[in-house]
């Protein structure tokens, strides 16, 4: 349930790690790792459905997308604030989600997987197609949101390496709200409804509100990673709403290890840093990548994350 | 829209629709009675087409090149299975995800490795190289004719072998209840390897057949895979029957649909799956 000590010790040292990284890492390299870090965001939103409620979403692109685009199409050609235009694109994501949630979470299982595909499809190919979200080329943001408290404006957002500290301070923010309601009560219920929901709803919960809720929350949190990837990368595309989008999340999340919080975002970093070494290395890339991820299947139950759980027994759910 | 054209369209719909179902009835096939959820499915498609173009050129026979094809899937399968899979019988279905996941990056960049990134493509075989006339300016190709009936076939021949035969016996058994079917002294572990055999050369058939009509290049596993998992669940997990409902349905969704739509075309097989998913939620022939 917790993350076990040693990766939380790792996760320290990480985090020590990529404050200091700016210091000596090239630009490309601090652009990657914002990257990255938006990416662990949209992860451990991720987990927070799959790993700790057991609802396995492929169409959490969808919640990702919409903030982006949000901003693209309010922010994309004159500046806004941070302050509103933040909450106002999670808020977008949140409602997408309550309307989805309503619908999809009657399915459960392999259903409940495809549904979630579905309508992330859906709207994909309805945002891909139509020329008030610029069709397959996307949006363009001309200009950053601006971040200013009562005039004095110490962040600036088309500077890359501010991008990287904001995104640092918010992935760990996401870190700690989501482990402040994971230890809630509302978060012991949604692991009482991931380990046995027959059982909670006999107990009294009304366990559609609580997965309901967590659908939304996990969905505003994907909007904050669409933000951020939409202020990062300047432009908005259709392929952030795509099933590879939603697709290389959940491999994230399996990879660095299900209901731990720490694991998805070691996923995010493990699986993007390999990518980029495997890919200076050589042209066969994917090759590597590949083979490490059966590696990891077959010889590490409970995904990397694992690895610091199983001297304690049992990191294995399945 | 006329007579003909709408014949045309009908025609490619099911065909299409047909082709679907022999990589969805694998996929549904290793999902309910293995209990595996195969994202390489796709990768097997792809392997197939790459082998119909490798070995037509190697052996200079289209026919000859299928069940050179098929023999090499099987052993793929098979290879696969008792490498890596069987492992994974016990584990959080994720891991199956995660795995096969990793198996679509390795076969993908073999395809790279063996052939590179261009497009390929593999001759229509002469013997049903030609057309029927349908009316003055349109007309239909024999090979896709063809394709549909050789799919009609083997549709024939799966629900035999699984309502009719010990072994189509043992396989829903073995979906039932996989201790006990052991327990009856049937060997569940070369069961699932022949399962999984059978998914991975059907899917592989299924390139090869496609091969000469659609071109063959990189992306195209991928391209089937999620609209492959899209008909398995409007079908309902497990179900062969359902799978051909759902591919039919499927197939003439996304034909017509282009035709009839074409502003929402990419929509439509996922609003059908969602229609569908909302009337029956376990899919249209899926038991509870």
């Amino acid at each position: 349930m917790e993350a076990p000590r040693g990766l939380r010790v790792l996760l320290a040292v990480i985090l020590i790690g990529l404050v200091l990284f700016p210091l000596v890492g090239e630009r490309f390299y601090i652009q990657y790792a914002t990257k990255i870090m938006i990416l662990a965001i949209f992860a451990m939103s991720l987990d927070l459905l799959v790993g700790y409620t057991g609802l396995v979403s492929l169409g959490h692109a969808l919640c990702y997308g919409i903030a982006g685009y949000a901003l693209a199409l309010v922010g994309g050609h004159a500046a806004v604030s941070l302050w509103w235009s933040l909450p106002a694109a999670m808020l977008v994501s949140a409602l997408a989600a309550l309307v989805v949630g309503v619908l999809v979470l009657r399915t459960a299982g392999i259903y409940f997987i495809m549904v979630t595909l579905a309508f992330a499809q859906m709207l994909y190919y309805y945002v891909r197609d139509s020329e008030y979200f610029g069709g397959s080329d996307g949006i363009y943001l001309d200009v950053r949101p601006t971040l200013s408290l009562f005039g004095w404006a110490p962040v600036d957002l088309g500077n890359q390496l501010h991008r990287y500290y904001l995104t640092l301070a918010l992935a760990v923010a996401t870190y700690v709200v989501l482990r402040s309601v994971l230890r809630s009560p509302f978060g012991r219920v949604l692991i009482g409804i991931r380990d046995n929901e027959p059982r909670m709803r006999s107990l009294g919960f009304p366990t559609f509100r609580y997965k309901l809720a967590c659908f939304v929350l996990a969905g505003a949190l994907a909007g904050l990673a669409g933000y951020m990837t939409a202020v990062q990368d300047g432009i908005m595309n259709p392929e952030q709403l795509g099933w590879h989008r939603s697709g290389e999340a959940l491999m994230m999340v399996i990879l660095g290890g299900m209901g731990t919080l720490a694991g998805p975002a070691l996923g995010a970093g493990a699986l993007m840093v390999l990518e980029l070494v495997f890919s200076i290395w050589t042209k066969y890339w994917q090759l590597l990548l590949g083979g490490f991820i059966v590696a990891v299947v077959l010889f590490l139950p409970g995904g990397l994350g694992g690895v610091f759980a199983r001297r304690r027994g049992g990191a294995d759910r399945g | 829209m006329d007579f003909a054209t709408f014949l045309i369209q009908l025609l490619n719909g099911v065909q299409y629709g047909l082709l679907l179902f022999l990589i969805a009835s694998g996929l549904t096939l290793i999902f309910g009675i293995m209990g595996v959820i195969n994202l390489a499915h796709g990768s097997f498609y792809m392997i197939g087409a790459y082998l119909a173009f490798s070995l037509t050129g190697l052996i200079g026979n289209f026919w000859l090149a299928l069940p050179a094809g098929v023999a090499l899937a099987v052993l793929l399968g098979i290879a696969l299975e008792w490498l890596l899979i069987r492992h994974l019988y016990r584990r959080d279905h994720l891991y199956q995800v995660l795995l096969t996941y990793g198996l679509i990056l390795v076969f993908g960049e073999l395809r790279s490795i063996l052939f590179g990134d261009d497009v390929h493509s593999v001759a229509v075989p002469a013997l049903l190289n030609f057309s029927i006339r349908l009316t003055d300016t349109l007309s239909y190709p024999v090979y896709r004719l063809a394709m549909s009936g050789v799919c009609l076939l083997l549709a024939a021949g799966m629900y035999w072998l699984i309502a009719r035969t010990r072994l189509g016996m043992t396989i829903r058994a073995g979906s039932v209840n996989r201790e006990m079917v052991q327990a009856l002294g049937i060997n569940v572990g070369l069961l699932y390897r022949l399962v999984f055999a059978l998914g991975v050369a059907l899917a592989a058939f299924a390139g090869m057949l496609a091969a000469p009509v659609a071109s063959v290049y990189p992306g195209m596993g991928n391209q089937v895979l999620i609209i492959s998992f899209v008909v398995i669940v409007i079908g309902g997990i497990g179900s062969v029957r359902g799978a051909l409902a759902a591919s039919l349905l499927i197939g003439l969704a996304d034909v017509f649909g282009q035709v009839v739509f074409p502003q929402i075309a990419g929509m439509t097989v996922y609003l059908v799956m969602a229609a569908v998913l909302v009337w029956r939620p376990r899919g249209l022939f899926g038991s509870a």
